[in-house]
């Protein structure tokens, strides 16, 4: 009972969008969740790991572009294409692992940022596989079990399913045993060497289960805008999301779901009524940082533990 | 009988300058072994290559008749190697509780699992409550680390390293920084640390130490210098000269 009505509650939230009159916004939610999933991914790296990562697009992208790419240029199924690139975009992750892993800390980051770059490059410049500059179009979204995901309501109700799955895996990882060893190898390797725990084993587990979970946002970003090009691949995508972990709060269940919030809104909304919306998103960020340097979730909790700790006294 | 720790032409040395010098030591199932030496005789550089923080230039490393010098770090925890560190290195903003279960989980497969939640696994919080029992610490198990005394985190780091049932125990200054009574309930603890376990520990407070030991090495700039009994190390002129200069 004590956890089936935060349960219920979750469950409308997210329901609650389907409700708006305009499917535009419906879209813009579904936006939110896939980002979202695409930050809980990364989360699973930047906060519980400790291992900052500029190359998470790389999951995201190379799953998306296998999608699109099975679908109109191999002739697949779009159920064998979804599995495929999430299979191909794990097993990538598993080699970037063995690569990335070789480091920690700025050593990673740098590896990551290089190996997501040549993803990039590729698919810039290999124009016969990957379209070059004009991307891999002609897609259309599928119907599982006869649920036609071209409407927009239908669609948001399959990200909701998988964001609801992706969410419930990840934040039960994180209460796990497997969990707690990934924060104890990030604030103490020594130490939890010494204590038995294989650190590179449980550093590059984590680094493949963030691939998956990277690949899955990226078929369904795939979905979303049934169209792909390198921009998807670019620094710019990796950044973006590390500032949505940062922003919301890395190493926190929800702090990922905030950051993709705060920035999917500003893009799709604001950018409507400033044209500098950039602008807007960096002085945001400018000010998460200065004034909740923890991010916004546990800001936010910190500022109300304050207030109900001055209205007590 | 095979030697619990047999250390056999065991060198380290950083940057030219030699930490650990061809060193030989033999320890007995069972035994219970002082070491000592003046700041920088390379007592801690001795526990890190037996544990595998460092990895020795030359040298070999048995235990219970296992060559482990080459062995990763956590295989030789595996193996039964548990260590307690001189700098308190434990898990501040966690409960005493998650410390020690961080232990456990340390040599249980449970530890790749991650579809289960670790509060609700009642027989690893079961035996974690049992470690913390045998430090005298059950009461404070829910409480977080950082809020306990530095003698209870002393307590706790010995409490981690009995939860991995260890073979063999590498203590390093369990007793520095605490007080008089807190020194008497570690000593106490120690004590009660079962007569199979081989324990080594590296001291400088002699009361509480030699009570414990039977055996004593001394170590002088990564060299083993002397071995013996109380009386024997007392009386040999190398450690007067080392320990009084004269």
């Amino acid at each position: 009972m004590r956890r089936a009505l935060p349960a219920a509650a979750a469950i409308a939230l997210l329901l609650s969008p389907l409700l708006l009159p305009s499917e535009f916004y419906v879209n813009i939610a579904a936006q939110v969740l896939i980002a979202a999933i695409f930050a809980l991914s990364l989360n699973l790296l930047v906060g519980y790991g400790g291992l900052i990562s500029l190359g998470h697009a790389a999951y995201l992208g190379t799953a998306a572009y296998l999608t699109i790419g099975l679908v109109t240029r191999a002739g697949f199924g779009q159920l064998p294409a979804a599995l495929c690139a999430v299979g191909l975009a794990t097993a990538m992750a598993a080699v970037f692992g063995l690569l990335a892993l070789r480091a920690t800390g700025l050593g990673f980051l740098m590896i990551t940022l290089a190996l997501g770059q040549i993803l990039w490059g590729l698919a810039y410049r290999w124009v016969a596989l990957t379209g070059g500059d004009n991307g891999l179009s002609g897609f259309t979204r599928p119907a599982p079990l006869g649920l036609a995901l071209t409407s927009p309501r239908a669609f948001y109700l399959f990200v909701v399913a998988v964001f609801a799955c992706a969410f419930v895996l990840l934040a039960l990882l994180a209460r796990s045993p497997f969990g707690a060893g990934l924060r104890g190898v990030r604030d103490q390797p020594r130490r939890m060497q010494a204590l038995g725990w294989n650190t590179w084993l449980i550093r590059y587990a984590a680094f493949v289960i963030a691939g998956f979970w990277g690949a899955v946002a990226g078929v369904l970003f795939a979905y979303y805008n049934q169209f792909i090009s390198p921009h998807v691949l670019g620094l710019t995508s990796s950044a973006e999301v590390l500032l949505m972990v940062i922003a919301g709060g890395a190493g926190t269940l929800l702090g990922p779901l905030a950051g993709a919030a705060v920035v999917v809104l500003l893009k799709n909304v604001a950018s409507a009524y400033v044209t500098r919306w950039v602008m807007l998103l960096g002085i945001v960020f400018v000010a998460i940082v200065v004034f909740m340097p923890e991010g916004l979730v546990p800001g936010l909790s910190r500022l109300r533990r304050r207030r109900r700790a001055a209205g007590a006294a | 009988m095979t030697a619990a720790l047999q250390i056999e032409g065991l060198s380290k040395s950083f940057g030219g300058l030699p930490a650990v010098q061809r060193l030989s030591l033999s320890v007995a199932a069972g035994e219970r072994r002082l070491l000592l030496g003046p700041n920088g005789a390379g007592k801690t550089t001795l526990f890190n290559l037996i544990t595998g923080d460092l990895r020795a230039d030359a040298g070999s490393i048995r235990v219970l008749g296992t060559e482990i010098s080459r062995m990763r770090p956590h295989l030789r925890a595996h193996l039964g190697v548990a260590r307690t560190y001189q700098v308190i290195t434990l898990f501040p903003q966690d409960s005493l509780l998650h410390n020690v279960a961080l232990a456990l989980l340390g040599r249980s497969p449970l530890r790749w699992n991650p579809f289960v939640s670790l509060g609700r696994r009642a027989e690893v919080r079961e035996r974690a409550w049992q470690v913390l029992d045998r430090v005298g610490l059950a009461g404070a198990a829910e409480r977080r680390l950082s809020a306990v005394s530095y003698g209870e985190q002393r307590r706790v780091e010995i409490a981690m390293a009995l939860a991995q049932d260890p073979r063999v125990l590498l203590l390093d200054e369990p007793f520095a920084g605490l007080s008089r009574e807190e020194r008497r309930d570690i000593q106490h603890q120690l004590a009660q640390i079962p007569r199979q376990v081989t324990v080594v520990m590296i001291e400088h407070d002699l009361d509480v130490a030699l009570s414990f030991a039977e055996r004593i090495t001394v170590l002088h700039h990564g060299e083993l210098i002397v071995e013996g009994n109380r009386a024997e190390v007392v009386a040999d002129p190398r450690v007067q000269e080392v320990y009084l200069g004269a």
